[in-house]
């Protein structure tokens, strides 16, 4: 049985779906497991008789406020992983994440704008704030796809530089309405950059849900490209890889995962880079595995964090941004002194 | 023997100014061509044309009577295997994976690798001598074995046409030898047509058949090795003053340039 094991984790090549479940497996049942155990935890007690017998206020603790907390935590985590690893793949670059290409920056700088107008509302469940988020998100997926776009091609390194300095105009623009604007709406704009998911109600779950899943599903279905697409260019053309197809597709799946889940969580950094690092450590580089094996373990790791952002202080919360950040920083300093050879 | 590439008057430059000037040829299936020539004179665009990786030429390459401009790339990938100078993997990838890349364009399950893509894997590795790699990791082997691996993943491709940009010119004389020995095995025993373009004489004259010289974006001399390779030759393709002598074991010529 252990030799069998190890034999699963011995890549040396093929992928048959006894290795994929081997490792994908333990995977998603840990993270089933955190998924099943967080709302039980927080900074007042439930007992899951009073859950299951809808006694207030523990009924209400578990389903209103946790529950839908817990879920949403899974999906932004599982789609911040995932856009990270596609991020990586095809711009062949390992510190790629969905900072990189300027999306989180697009999407504050929607929420700024949104705060500062004073756009408090709500519209069919949606903040308002969120909704310029996704909207700042979405023209910043285009405008670098634009700028980097020359004579019909997109060239890797024109498409990095393109989000690195949208990133910095971004953060200057940033800066300056933060200044401009107010006191409360300056402390609103502070909050929105540490990233949160206290905002998420059973009805942004259950509409983030298939879109994310969807994207899982899809992405499934290019794994196999992406291996030599991130291998290089030349190098999955002479596979039979339709080069621009695939890469087009992963950009605008990573893109709008980050900008969808960050829209409502505000960006939270970290989780789309060590998770896919993390994961590319123990399973292996092969994205047929590396995408369904990061999506789980991000979503654990970000629903963890969230729960020890919400009880650390209780009943004072943290930002979750904070948490992933502090966790994420010296784990992946510690990753890279450790074995920077297997990495890059 | 079939045509198996066919060119006509081919023109292309990255910019406009061209790298292949008016270039007209054909290569008969099972060929073993070495392309040589100084820098800049085209060969490894000449090759990247004819693996389909670059396009918006004008004239016409036909690959096995249709042009390739038609030909769908996972289909074109089952036929013709290409490689590259030197391969530098981002991500740790195993030899194996590197390998099974290689099934990619036969691959009939969406996800999963089948048994008989393992196979062809297994013995693309095994005629390369890469079998005890397989679980390395690519970046962890030595030049030599990298080289061997990449060899195995275009093997794995099943291709009737083998292209080689450079393939050794990072590799010690042994390595070199060792690997265009492979090569040549796959030409004679299983007919695959080889062309390889290489700064190396007289490697070329060692294993190829057919020479074709290059300067300038067009070919200046073509023939079997010992036609090609003659001082007057070697000085309009190199500029440069060579002895020409017969190799002690008779299989061509050798060069020793001079000035």
């Amino acid at each position: 049985m252990a030799a069998a094991a190890t034999s699963f984790l011995r890549r040396d090549g093929a992928l048959s779906a006894g290795r994929f479940l081997a490792v994908v497996g333990p995977c998603a049942a840990f993270c089933l497991l955190v998924v099943l155990f967080a709302p039980w935890i927080g900074s007042t007690g439930v007992t899951w008789r009073n859950v299951l017998a809808g006694v207030s206020p523990d009924r209400e603790i578990f389903f209103v406020a946790r529950l839908p907390r817990v879920l949403f935590g899974a999906l932004v985590g599982g789609a911040l992983a995932m856009a990270g690893v596609l991020f990586q793949a095809i711009l062949r670059n390992s510190l790629a994440d969905p900072f990189t290409l300027g999306v989180s920056a697009g999407s504050s700088l929607g929420a700024f704008i949104a705060i500062w107008l004073g756009l408090e509302m709500v519209i069919w469940g949606i903040p308002v704030v969120s909704i310029a988020a996704f909207i700042g998100a979405f023209l910043t997926i285009a405008l670098v796809f634009f700028i980097a776009r020359t004579a019909g091609v997109v060239p890797t390194f024109t498409l990095i530089l393109a989000g690195v300095t949208l990133n910095f105009i971004f953060f200057a623009v940033m800066m300056f309405i933060h200044y401009a604007a107010n006191f409360s709406q300056g402390y609103l704009m502070t909050r929105w950059t540490m990233g949160a998911l206290d905002t998420a109600d059973m009805r942004t779950v259950l509409g983030a849900a298939p879109f994310v899943i969807g994207c899982l599903a899809g992405l499934m279905w290019i794994a196999g490209q992406l291996n030599p697409l991130s291998a290089g260019e030349e190098w999955a053309a002479s596979r039979g890889v339709d080069v621009r197809r695939v890469k087009k597709l992963s950009y605008f799946i990573g893109s709008i995962l980050t900008g969808a889940v960050t829209a409502f969580s505000g960006p939270i950094g970290f989780v789309g880079l060590i998770v896919p690092h993390t994961v590319r450590l123990v399973a292996g580089p092969d994205h047929r595995v590396l995408i369904p094996a990061s999506f789980f373990i991000g979503s654990a790791f970000l629903v963890l964090c969230d729960t020890a952002a919400r009880t650390l202080f209780a009943p004072t919360e943290i930002p979750v941004g904070v948490i992933t950040a502090l966790l994420g920083g010296p784990f992946f300093i510690a990753l890279l002194k450790r074995k920077r050879g297997d990495l890059w | 023997m079939s045509c198996i590439f066919h060119l006509n008057n081919l023109v292309f430059g990255y910019t406009s100014t061209p790298v292949l000037r008016n270039i007209s040829t054909e290569i008969t299936a099972g060929e073993f061509v070495a392309l040589v020539g100084p820098n800049g004179a085209g060969k490894s665009t000449l090759l990247k044309v004819l693996a389909g990786l670059v396009r918006g030429y004008s004239g016409s390459v036909e690959f096995s009577g249709k042009s390739l401009s038609r030909w769908n790339s996972r289909e074109l990938a089952r036929r013709i295997a290409f490689v590259p100078q030197e391969t530098h993997m981002v991500f740790p990838f195993t030899a194996g994976e590197i390998v099974m890349m290689g099934r990619l364009p036969h691959r009939a399950g969406a996800v999963f690798d089948n048994p008989r893509d393992a196979e062809w894997a297994g013995e693309a590795m095994a005629l390369t001598d890469t079998a005890a790699l397989a679980s390395k990791v690519f970046n962890h082997l030595s030049g030599g074995e990298r080289q061997r691996v990449v060899l195995a993943s275009a093997l794995a491709q099943d291709p009737q046409v083998l292209l080689l940009d450079e393939p050794t010119v990072y590799l010690d004389l042994k390595h070199q030898m060792q690997f265009y020995d492979i090569v040549e095995r796959l030409n004679a025993e299983r007919g695959m047509t080889i062309i390889s373009v290489t700064h190396d004489v007289n490697l070329a004259a060692r294993y190829a058949r057919r020479m074709m010289a290059m300067r300038a974006g067009s070919f200046i001399a073509d023939g079997p090795p010992g036609e090609v390779l003659t001082p007057q030759h070697l000085y309009d393709i190199f500029e440069i003053t060579a002895a020409v002598f017969q190799r002690p074991d008779g299989r061509g010529s050798y060069i020793i340039p001079t000035a």
